[in-house]
């Protein structure tokens, strides 16, 4: 379950606006959490508060294929991105890291900025509470799942390779 | 229902006899790739999950390309990084300052990916190597950590947008036009998780360097992968550099494609990428006399050594206009050393070039040419996003090399007529 205030990007969203190639030298997750966003949303650092929700256009997290992205995204404290679509590298990378991610075209279209909006991963229902407005998401397929309840792609392997030991 | 070239290599590296698009599968990867933006990610992930060993240490790239040599203290401990890692597990293919090359180029040029290949890299323009006839795609550094550590993946198997290429290119048109054509056609999520599959007679007029570049910007229009098939001029190339056994994959004559495109190389007209979108595509007869400041002949995309001639060309006898900056950057020591000895380093260095070691440098705004606040480039890369080479009101113009360098030239966009008589 997430719950939080929007924040809303348009379409093609590129991981080179999430987060420049400047700082993707900087050490830790903090430190690209401090320039997430910067080179479209100046402000966004600043006003963002922990459990915040990003809702994006269709093929969000385009382009680059830095890890560094959803890893900024997930550090500056927002909870979860929901995009008409996702451009595939953020997508699994997001899935990999336990990042959660919302692919729902209707909700990227009405919700809107500073909603307060509630997610409920389990379902997939996304409840604008601003405009009372209930969406549902596309269901991640049971594979995909797997990796999530595993805690991610690393520990899913790790498992996989114990067990076939 | 037939398979597409894509969804064949998959299915064999998944050991299935069959797979249709959208069945997710693991499959087992020929090699693994990471540079020093990537790699250092992929460490972490590796060393907190527990892993004590990787899967084949010949099977494993590491590539310090992108801020290299380092730029700075953090750059550098980036770099330090990769190479412990690499040390700990005695990985075989570490290329390093002084044999590296900017990946795409490099990996080719060593032989170490060939055609049927499966191969995942932590870094989008790893598609490239689809020009090769193998399947390779772009991924994160927890994905690349995931392949060292189990030598396989998981993938979801993609439908298909078919090009049919005819006809043939015509003077100063190249593959970089080709691939921007496409992508102004069909949009920057265009082929978001399918595979681009070439095909048609056309494919035989393009050279390897064409075919590597188009292939590499598979990505700009949110391709999975793009693929060619393989043939004569693939078969010639890798010849001398692959070490493993060529498996040659062709579609099924009924494989099944979401869409078809045809594009006759014969009507291209150059064509260029306006700021901030690859998609944004114009021919160069639309936008002469639009000013530039800066001018970059590079990258994993335009780095090889055809296109240094193409821009050695154009340079000869000539001189960069009175404030533009141009900066060459040869993809691999290979292609330096042989612009050095067929002169096109005296060429463009006469010209008022500046031309540096390897380094994907300016392409991601890292450093070898970043822009100042409204600054304008022309530039051989890939990418064209905001910010993508320095301050956020500095722009990026994607083009060919010989429109880049005839740019240069003329001190404004242009094309290499304009020099002409």
């Amino acid at each position: 379950m997430a719950q939080g205030r929007v924040f809303k990007y348009g379409d093609n969203v590129d991981t080179d606006v999430i987060i420049p190639a400047r700082y993707l030298n900087a050490p830790s997750p903090e430190d690209l959490a401090k320039h997430c966003m910067e080179d479209i949303d100046i402000d966004f650092v600043k006003n963002v508060q922990a459990g915040d929700i990003m809702v994006g256009g269709a093929n969000f997290g385009c382009g680059s294929s830095r890890e560094h992205a959803p890893i900024a995204i997930r550090a500056s404290g927002i909870s979860c991105v929901i995009a008409a679509s996702f451009a595939r590298i953020f997508y699994r990378n997001a899935i990999n890291i336990g990042f959660p991610i919302l692919e729902c075209p209707e909700a990227a279209e009405k919700i809107n900025a500073g909603d307060k909006v509630s997610v409920d991963f389990s379902t997939g229902v996304i409840t604008d509470e601003t405009t009372g407005e209930t969406f549902r998401a596309a269901a991640f397929p049971a594979f995909i799942n797997g990796i999530i309840d595993a805690g991610g792609l690393l520990p899913y392997i790790k498992a996989k390779q114990e067990a076939n030991k | 229902m037939g398979m597409t070239m894509t969804q064949k290599i998959l299915a064999a590296h998944a050991g299935l006899p069959s797979v249709k698009a959208g069945d997710l599968i693991e499959a087992r990867l020929d090699l693994v790739l990471g540079n020093d933006v990537t790699t250092p990610v992929a460490v972490k992930v590796f060393d907190d999950a527990g892993f004590t060993k990787v899967f084949d240490k010949d099977r494993i790239a590491i590539v310090l390309d992108h801020y290299t040599p380092c730029k700075d203290i953090k750059s550098a401990q980036l770099c330090a990084t990769a190479r412990d890692f690499a040390k700990r597990f005695d990985i075989t293919h570490l290329y390093d300052v002084g044999c590296v090359g900017i990946e795409h180029a490099l990996l080719p040029e060593k032989g170490l990916v060939g055609p049927g290949d499966c191969i995942i890299g932590a870094d989008s323009h790893t598609c490239t190597y689809g020009a090769l006839g193998a399947f390779s795609t772009g991924v994160g550094s927890t994905d690349m950590a995931a392949g060292m550590a189990a030598g396989e993946n998981w993938f979801k198997v993609p439908s298909a947008i078919k090009v049919n290429l005819v006809g043939k290119l015509q003077k100063y048109v190249s593959g970089k036009d080709v691939i921007l054509h496409l992508i102004g056609l069909i949009g920057v999520d265009g082929a978001l998780y399918k595979s681009i599959e070439f095909a048609g007679e056309g494919v035989a007029e393009l050279s390897m360097d064409d075919r590597f570049t188009i292939a590499n910007m598979a990505i700009e229009a949110g391709g999975k992968n793009g693929i060619f098939p393989v043939d004569e001029k693939t078969m010639e190339y890798v010849k001398d550099r692959f070490q493993r056994p060529v498996v040659v994959y062709e579609a099924d004559e009924d494989a099944e494609y979401e869409q078809e495109v045809t594009i006759d190389l014969s009507e291209l007209k150059p064509t260029v990428s306006l700021p901030h979108l690859p998609s944004n595509t114009k021919t160069i007869d639309e936008v002469k006399g639009m000013h530039i400041d800066q001018c970059v002949i590079g990258s994993c995309t335009n780095g090889r050594i055809s296109d240094l001639r193409a821009a050695a060309a154009i340079f000869k006898g000539r001189t960069v206009a009175a404030g533009v900056r141009c900066i060459v950057i040869p993809a691999t020591q290979d292609v330096y050393l042989q612009a050095m000895k067929e002169g096109l380093l005296e060429t463009f260095i006469t010209a008022g070039c500046a031309v540096s070691t390897p380094t994907c440098g300016p392409c991601l705004g890292g450093h070898m040419g970043v822009m100042s606040e409204g600054e304008r480039a022309v530039a051989t890369t890939n990418r064209n996003f905001v910010g993508r080479m320095g301050h956020t009101k500095s722009e990026v113009i994607l083009a060919s090399p010989a429109i880049a360098a005839a740019s240069a030239v003329k001190g404004c966009m242009a094309s290499p007529e304009d020099l002409e008589g």
